[in-house]
């Protein structure tokens, strides 16, 4: 079971509270832009077998939208931070680096 | 207004009672809970602070509840919820907020007695052991396959809410939960 902690109500959340968002940290292309990026936009998405960037949003509980750091294979969870934040912060990646010393953001 | 709640009169027994609780005022207000201004708003309507995080303050003839970064709820007498809705109107007026009168929208139960955790427990994704959770805290969250909120009054009896439209299934989730015989012994 996969339980996160919402940093807006900081409650440990059950998955079963929350309604999951797909991958985080993606760059809108919209109208105006070439065919190729746009497609990328909407299509295209990492699906790693590993460390994972993800949209959460505490559907059952405050409403509210965050953002969650995990492990696809092992279900570890680095952890949750704001929405409102367009890069993973610094402690978190120090974790990250903490159990996979290779891995770099892409 | 509704004259007439989700499920009048309705009762269960068996390990804890279930009660529905008839009509309550209940106020929604979104705004932005740090300004001065809401808190004035609050103070103004409902004679209390705007809560801490989860957290739910009884008042005289209520209780003001955070349900979200940007949202409280407020309980009131059901015939009193359009005058809250006006009060809150009149001091935010100009500013970014939103308070509807909600109490239709809602069904309001207690669950009273020795197992009311353990009913409780056996439906919601919350840890109800007496250490964590306890009178003062509102927790929103799913109660089977829908959401609610609940929190513990001063006198360890649970109050729940749900939306009207599924009151009879959370009656009958809380019902069959508290039959007798379903003892789980875990608090």
């Amino acid at each position: 079971m996969l339980i996160l902690t919402c940093p807006n109500c900081g409650l440990a959340a059950d998955e079963t509270e929350l309604s999951p968002g797909g991958e985080a940290h993606l760059k809108r292309f919209g109208p105006g832009s070439e065919d190729a990026d746009f497609e990328g936009y909407l299509f295209h998405r990492a699906n790693p077998k590993g460390v994972h960037f993800e949209r959460w949003r505490h559907a059952y509980g405050c409403g509210k939208w965050f953002l969650a750091a995990r492990d696809t294979a092992t279900l570890e969870v680095f952890g949750t931070y704001p929405a409102q934040t367009t890069e993973p912060p610094a402690e978190i990646i120090t974790r990250i680096r903490a159990r996979h010393p290779d891995w770099s953001p892409t | 207004m509704s004259e007439m709640s989700a499920l009048p009169g309705a009762v269960a027994g068996g390990l804890a009672d279930i009660s529905e609780l008839g009509l309550q005022g209940m106020v929604t207000l979104k705004a932005d809970l740090s300004a001065p201004e809401t808190a004035a708003a609050v103070r103004a309507a409902t004679g209390t602070a705007v809560p801490d995080r989860r957290r739910i303050i009884e008042t005289e003839t209520g209780a003001v509840a955070w349900m979200a970064p940007d949202e409280l709820l407020i309980l009131c007498a059901h015939d009193g919820a359009d005058a809250m809705v006006t009060s809150l109107c009149n001091t935010l007026k100009g500013r970014h907020y939103l308070a509807v009168n909600v109490s239709d929208a809602r069904a309001f139960f207690a669950i009273e007695g020795r197992g009311a955790r353990e009913v409780l427990a056996k439906l919601a994704p919350v840890d109800l052991h007496p250490e964590s959770f306890g009178p003062g805290e509102m927790r929103r969250t799913r109660l089977a396959q829908v959401p609610a909120a609940f929190w513990m009054t001063s006198g360890d009896s649970i109050r729940l809410i749900c939306f009207r439209s599924v009151a009879r299934y959370v009656f009958d989730c809380l019902a069959i939960s508290a039959r007798d015989g379903g003892e789980v012994g875990y608090f």
